[in-house]
């Protein structure tokens, strides 16, 4: 089952190295912020706004698109970049990330900025409110998708777990979970804060159909999005395996990156990193 | 005032240039004035809104007939939805059908919604600022032999300080039909506090309601001199009535507001009267740190600060007990709201 060509693979794999690009600097730009978790999701945002969903950037309130909810709302960088990219706003503004007046706030906010759908940051909250988006379209027969980003770690939260009840009582089809599963968060690893596997099990209990899949292999994920489609008794969640900070050595598997964002002489040599490929290419910064 | 008389409001306020009529029960100080409970009233709303708006569904966390969600489903199983034990959930998932473009209601006890989901109300209603209808039932002390853990007496305080929020307390069951009504069709969230027991039903179905708008609901006779006014909110408003009356017999002016939209404040209203009772009571069923008191007082010590006595719970939790020993015995029953009137009275000097 391969739904993406080789050729639109490989320009979504350049697409999704730029957008990691953005990510380390617009940190630096702002100062703080999560460095480990947005790099960890660049493939899979890459895959949503460029493959996936069904959407249109100069019309983001489109009443038939696809809805994107970002649970773990402090990752948004990675969304801001993308949403740049796909047009939804000028690139240049990506350097207001965090500043006072900006649209792109640390954590989303919906008022502020068109396309983010929802507010989020405190964590376990996006799930009740994917069940509640798609619950109501299903009310008016609606036909689009909605998807809900969630990280491991908020998987501590009660709140999910109501949700996931919900959404599985109710066979909310429509609904597709799509879990960063990358084994960090701020206290430290999460199978030592609070130990979380296994997950598949978990939600199998709670009546959800469960796709493992790498997190980093956007072919992949892709087809696990429209297996999710086909099912049509029960809600989905893919977990999808992704390694913090995916694409610079130094930060990847490193939990103490996941709060902190990159010093000016860290990000250039984050950014040599990226766009040499890991040294495998020469870069046109050089 | 243990002697009922047939009171008819509506000639007392004729020709009252700033007030309206306000069209109360000619029953309002009798014994057997018809009662019920708030709650019924927001149950007959819901229905009516939904009625009025396809977009209308109501979300219970397994609390369906005692908040009286039960009318609606009966009437639109298709739009009522059942969360379970779960209020994080109830306004997550109510958050994401208005978000989509529905008008929830969510129903549950004010201590569990919007006590136990404080926080997803403010990030994900009020932050988000969708229209979801957050409805807290068996607000108060009222509740009765429940106990503490079931009295909800921070809710208005925990409402009022999100942005975004408006905050309404019905007087009785009419006033919450109206205000159920009115809610639905606000283009914002909302909370609704409601009492559980049976109350005296004073509006009547012509007495006005507006989000946002005070009403005067006592004035006395033009020969009785005013020394004082009441603010009050919630089934209280009853006792404050009864308390002005009496204070009329014995010739002491007292007025009396309804003031059941906390926020948006009337500020406009509020200064006024003020300005024409000259010192300010303030009753709720309620802690007096953050309610209803305190927005009154936050508004008058900005504008014209008189002198101002609050009824309300003291800083304690409740207890079981019968509705009427509970409101007695943390100081809010008629006696204690006399009291609080002659103590602002002898402070005017």
């Amino acid at each position: 089952m391969v739904h993406l060509h080789e050729d639109k693979l490989k320009e979504l794999e350049i697409k999704a190295n730029k957008i990691r690009q953005s990510i380390i600097e617009m940190l630096l730009e702002a100062g703080s912020g999560h460095t480990a978790g947005p790099l960890g999701m660049a493939d899979i945002f890459t895959a949503f706004y460029f493959h996936i969903l069904n959407h249109d950037s100069k019309n983001p309130d489109w009443e038939e698109r696809d809805r994107l909810i970002l649970s773990n709302g402090h990752i948004v960088p990675v969304r801001y970049a993308t949403m740049a990219y796909a047009g939804y706003f000028p690139l240049e503004e990506l350097k207001t990330l965090r500043k006072l007046g900006t649209r792109l706030q640390g954590h989303p906010e919906r008022e502020k900025l068109p396309g983010v759908e929802s507010t989020s940051g405190p964590l376990g909250s996006g799930l009740g409110q994917a069940a509640g988006i798609a619950y109501g379209a299903r009310m008016d027969d609606k036909k689009f998708r909605t998807y809900c980003l969630l990280s491991d770690g908020e998987h501590d939260s009660g709140n999910i777990w109501e949700s996931a009840m919900f959404a599985a009582n109710n066979k909310l089809s429509n609904l597709t979970g799509v879990i960063d599963r990358n084994n960090i968060q701020i206290d430290g690893m999460t199978e030592d804060v609070m130990p979380l596997d296994s997950l598949r099990d978990k939600y199998e209990a709670f009546d959800w159909h469960v796709i493992d899949v790498d997190g980093h292999n956007i072919g992949e994920f892709v087809n696990a999005v429209e297996e999710a489609k086909a099912i049509h008794e029960k809600p989905t969640m893919i977990i999808a395996h992704t390694i913090p900070g995916k694409g610079i050595k130094e930060i990847e598997f490193d939990y103490l990156w996941h709060g902190k964002p990159p010093q000016k002489q860290e990000a250039e040599k984050f950014l040599k990193e990226l766009r040499t490929l890991g040294g495998k290419i020469r870069s046109e910064h050089e | 005032m243990n002697q009922p008389v047939i009171y008819n409001v509506t000639q007392r306020t004729q020709g009252n240039m700033t007030n309206q009529d306000p069209k109360l029960s000619s029953k309002i100080f009798d014994e057997d004035i018809e009662k019920e409970p708030i709650r019924d009233g927001f149950g007959k709303g819901l229905v009516e809104a939904g009625e009025r708006d396809p977009r209308v569904v109501a979300l219970s966390a397994d609390l369906t007939e005692s908040t009286r969600t039960h009318w609606f489903k009966e009437k639109f199983p298709e739009r009522y939805i059942e969360i379970g034990v779960a209020e994080q959930n109830l306004a997550t998932v109510a958050s994401g059908l208005a978000n989509y473009g529905k008008i929830p209601f969510i129903t549950s006890y004010a201590v569990f919604s919007p006590g136990r989901n404080n926080e997803q109300i403010r990030t994900t209603i009020s932050l988000n600022n969708v229209p979801v209808k957050v409805v807290g039932a068996h607000a108060g002390i009222s509740v009765g032999p429940d106990g503490a853990t079931h009295q909800a007496l921070e809710d208005i305080a925990l409402m009022r300080v999100q942005p975004n929020m408006t905050v309404l307390v019905p007087c009785d069951s009419e006033e919450a039909q109206k205000a159920t009504i009115a809610a639905a069709q606000h283009d914002g969230p909302v909370y609704i506090r409601l009492a559980r027991e049976k109350t005296p039903k004073f509006t009547t179905q012509e007495t006005s309601f507006e989000i946002g708008k005070a009403q005067i609901f006592f004035t006395p006779q033009e020969d009785v001199a005013i020394k004082a006014g009441i603010i009050a909110c919630g089934p209280l408003l009853h006792n404050a009535l009864m308390a002005a009356k009496a204070f009329e017999y014995g010739g002491i002016g007292v007025e009396v507001m309804n003031l059941s939209t906390i926020k948006p404040i009337d500020k406009k209203a509020i200064v006024a009267f003020a300005k024409k009772v000259g010192a300010v009571v303030t009753v709720e069923e309620h802690q007096v740190a953050g309610g209803m008191g305190s927005a009154v007082a936050e508004v008058l010590s900005g504008e014209y600060p008189v002198p101002m006595e609050f009824v309300g719970v003291q800083d304690m939790f409740g207890q079981s007990g019968t509705p009427e020993e509970l409101i007695e015995h943390y100081g809010m029953g008629s006696s204690s709201i006399q009291k609080a009137v002659e103590k602002v009275i002898k402070r005017m000097g």
